[in-house]
């Protein structure tokens, strides 16, 4: 059996990757996956614990999976919305590029 | 006692009714009807007046009729509740009857006026505020009402609002007011902190059980003499009413002549009772009515302005019915309430028509003569002016003649100069013949002074303005009537009034000296009017002429100086103060506030730096902030 610290420096470089790929993406599709790379990231780390406290626990552990697939459930909603969004934005401007969407500011 | 005494309770219903009516759907209405619907509102009080007049003869006590209550505050309980007797019938009558005759004459006055259906609102209103004033059973529904009328005479002094000094001229009023009502008010609160009771009737059962001449007592009348001194425009609040006949001509006649300034005339004989037993506060009252209808007299010689004679006149002839309740006579101040509403408001209509057929023209330098080309005005104007004056068998000549005499027996004037005070109104009566026969002269007699263009426009008024003169002329003579000289003839009005009214002693003379007394008035009368046709009729005015830039003459025309007394004292100083807060809130207030705001707004400017609207860098800030947050949590083992 795999020992979970290599989930968790698996999920700690997704989420290094993810993070990276946020806040040096101009196309807001890029920000977008790099999102849900960190989501996953988490989830990745999530499972592994929850693996973790029910081989060594006397019951199982299902409640880390639980949540896991209510982020997955909620990520696939954001999913919708903010395609959605973005397929708008693409339709108004012909451009994704986050760096120019910043009317809101004064 | 039958019902329909307790029926007159609608009255004030009904006007108000009337008021809203023309308030809310006037606008949309054809003239005359807002004028008659107004009319039939004050007549079916008139109605209901007569009906309690009829229903009180046989019984000496009034009616209560408490409609409900409207506050409990400890052992405070205000109900809103009538009194309708004898005294605040009479006030209803007059409220009523010469209230409708107004009524009527302006449907014809107001007539092609932008303002029509509100001027007919807000005299409804005014009329339903007068009689909660008279008909009220505590003092604190009284100054309801009080304030109602104070109300409405700023409105209708200010009718022509699109004229600045009208309007200015209402705001007067209704400062000057104010002065006074803060007496009125002191005197509830002092009544019921002595009594622990506002209702009227209680406090007069009560005070005869006072200390006779208490300080408490009398300063209590002396603050509800401030609350009569401002609304019936006595020394030294007099100097709005002058300049309240910026209003309509009938709302003169009907607010500043007839009714509301006679209002402080019956607060003081309602509350006679403590007066009774306070006989400083009802000396002073009565100087205070003698001196004010001296110096008003006095101040009506120098007037040009036709209607601001009559106004000086009225301040005047309130000063002697002041002067009679002061004295303790309060029938004869009421019955001089009486006559003067008719003969006063017969004065004012018939300058009104005047007025009117000149178009707008008030100088009465450039009048003279109309009594030829306006024969009905000049005739109901000439009776006016006789029954004024007091010419004998008119009634002003009783009732006149009745106060004079009441001045020199009451008991409460003992000690108090009682003689000095009949001899001032003695004089003032003299000149009182003289000021109104040189506002006839002037008017109506003599060569004409009109200009070419108002010599052309000029016309009798129609007939629904001129019917209510004669009808107001014929109750100029008569009512007099009512009062005779109670001493050799049956005197209904006494006999009417004695049992809502506090007794006071008078002394009795010998009927000798009564006919002495009043041989005595009819001379001065005689020669006040001779005087008076002397100077205008035989020498054509040339001793006015002569006399005109004198210091009396000047003191005359500025009455005494009163208003520019209260400019330097109040306006200025006021001026002044206004004048500094100003300064202060412009150069500490505005400043400090600018220089907060500036601050505000520099911290908003470095803040929106950081509102860069780039995604990423707000991604960035996002990204920092949980790794804190993570750093702390590890280093301080929150998480733990």
């Amino acid at each position: 059996m795999v020992p979970t610290p290599y989930y968790i420096a698996l999920s700690a470089l997704l989420m290094t990757i993810g993070s990276v790929g946020v806040l040096t993406r101009r196309s807001a599709i890029m920000v977008f996956l790099s999102v849900e790379l960190m989501l996953n990231a988490a989830n990745l780390a999530i499972v592994a614990f929850a693996r973790q406290w029910s081989v060594s626990g006397a019951q199982t552990a299902l409640s880390g999976q639980a949540a896991v697939f209510i982020i997955l459930a909620i990520a696939a909603a954001e999913v919708a919305v903010g395609l959605g969004i973005l397929v708008t934005i693409f339709r108004n401007r012909v451009s994704t590029d986050v760096d120019e969407l910043s009317e809101v500011r004064l | 006692m039958s019902a329909v005494v307790h029926w007159a309770a609608l009255a004030p219903l009904l006007a108000l009714v009337g008021s809203i009516v023309n308030a809310f759907f006037g606008r949309s209405m054809k003239e005359p009807l807002p004028g008659i619907i107004a009319s039939v509102a004050v007549a079916a009080g008139f109605v209901l007046a007569v009906l309690a007049f009829i229903g009180l003869q046989g019984s000496d006590h009034g009616v209560q009729v408490t409609l409900w209550r409207y506050l409990t505050a400890g052992t405070l309980h205000l109900d809103a509740g009538f009194m309708i007797d004898r005294l605040s019938v009479t006030m209803m009558l007059i409220i009523t009857g010469v209230g409708l005759l107004i009524h009527i004459y302006s449907i014809g006055y107001m007539h092609g006026d932008d303002g029509n259906s509100r001027y007919f609102a807000e005299l409804n209103l005014f009329v339903a505020a007068m009689l909660v004033l008279v008909m009220a059973d505590s003092f604190p529904l009284m100054f309801i009402g009080w304030e109602g009328v104070g109300v409405c005479s700023y409105l209708l002094i200010g009718f022509w609002y699109r004229d600045r000094a009208n309007p200015d001229a209402g705001r007067k009023a209704f400062i000057v007011n104010r002065v006074g009502d803060v007496g009125f008010l002191l005197a509830m609160f002092l009544t019921f902190k002595t009594f622990g009771t506002l209702n009227i009737a209680a406090v007069n059962a009560a005070a005869p059980g006072m200390l006779y001449g208490s300080a408490v007592l009398t300063v209590i009348g002396l603050f509800y003499l401030l609350g009569a001194a401002g609304k019936s425009a006595q020394l030294p609040l007099q100097v709005w009413l002058p300049d309240a006949m910026a209003g309509p001509t009938p709302v003169s006649a009907l607010i500043h002549a007839a009714t509301m300034v006679t209002a402080g005339v019956y607060l003081i004989a309602r509350v006679g009772a403590v007066y009774a037993m306070a006989p400083a506060a009802a000396s002073t009252v009565a100087w205070v009515g003698g001196l004010t209808a001296f110096v008003a007299a006095f101040a009506a010689f120098g007037q040009t302005d036709i209607k601001k004679i009559l106004a000086y006149s009225t301040i005047s002839q309130v000063g002697y019915m002041i002067a009679a309740v002061g004295v303790g006579a309060y029938w004869v101040g009421i019955f001089h309430v009486l006559t003067h509403a008719f003969f006063k408001a017969l004065l004012f209509l018939s300058a009104g028509s005047v007025i009117h057929a000149l178009g707008g023209e008030q100088d009465v330098r450039k009048m003279g003569g109309l009594g030829r080309k306006m024969k009905l005005t000049g005739t109901t104007a000439l009776i006016a002016t006789l029954a004024i004056s007091g010419v004998p068998f008119l009634s002003g000549f009783f009732s006149k003649d009745a106060i004079l005499s009441s001045t020199l027996t009451s008991s409460l004037m003992a000690g108090n100069g009682g003689n000095a005070l009949y001899i001032l109104l003695l004089i003032t009566a003299g000149m009182t013949a003289a000021y109104m026969f040189r506002w006839y002269h002037r008017v109506f007699a003599g060569e004409s002074r009109l200009d070419a263009h108002a010599a052309a426009h000029l016309h009798e008024s129609p007939r629904s303005m001129t019917w209510p003169l004669a009808i107001l002329a014929l109750g100029s003579v008569v009512v007099g009537y009512l009062g005779l000289p109670e001493f050799a003839f049956p005197n209904f009005i006494q006999r009417w009034l004695e049992p809502a009214t506090t007794a006071v002693d008078f002394n009795h003379l010998a009927a000798s000296t009564d006919w002495l007394l009043i041989g005595l008035s009819v001379l001065v009368v005689a020669i006040g009017l001779g005087v008076g046709w002397w100077v205008y009729e035989v020498r054509k005015g040339a001793p006015v002429a002569a006399f005109k830039d004198s210091n009396l003459a000047s003191a005359s025309r500025g009455a005494l100086g009163f208003d520019a007394l209260y400019r330097i004292l109040f306006l200025a100083s006021g001026e002044g103060v206004a004048e500094g807060i100003a300064t202060l809130d412009r150069e500490v207030v505005d400043r400090g506030l600018a220089a907060g705001g500036a601050g505000v707004g520099l911290l908003g400017r470095l803040a929106t730096a950081i509102q860069s609207g780039f995604v990423r860098a707000y991604a960035l800030a996002m990204l920092l902030g949980v790794l804190a947050l993570i750093a702390v949590a590890a280093l301080t083992g929150v998480l733990k």
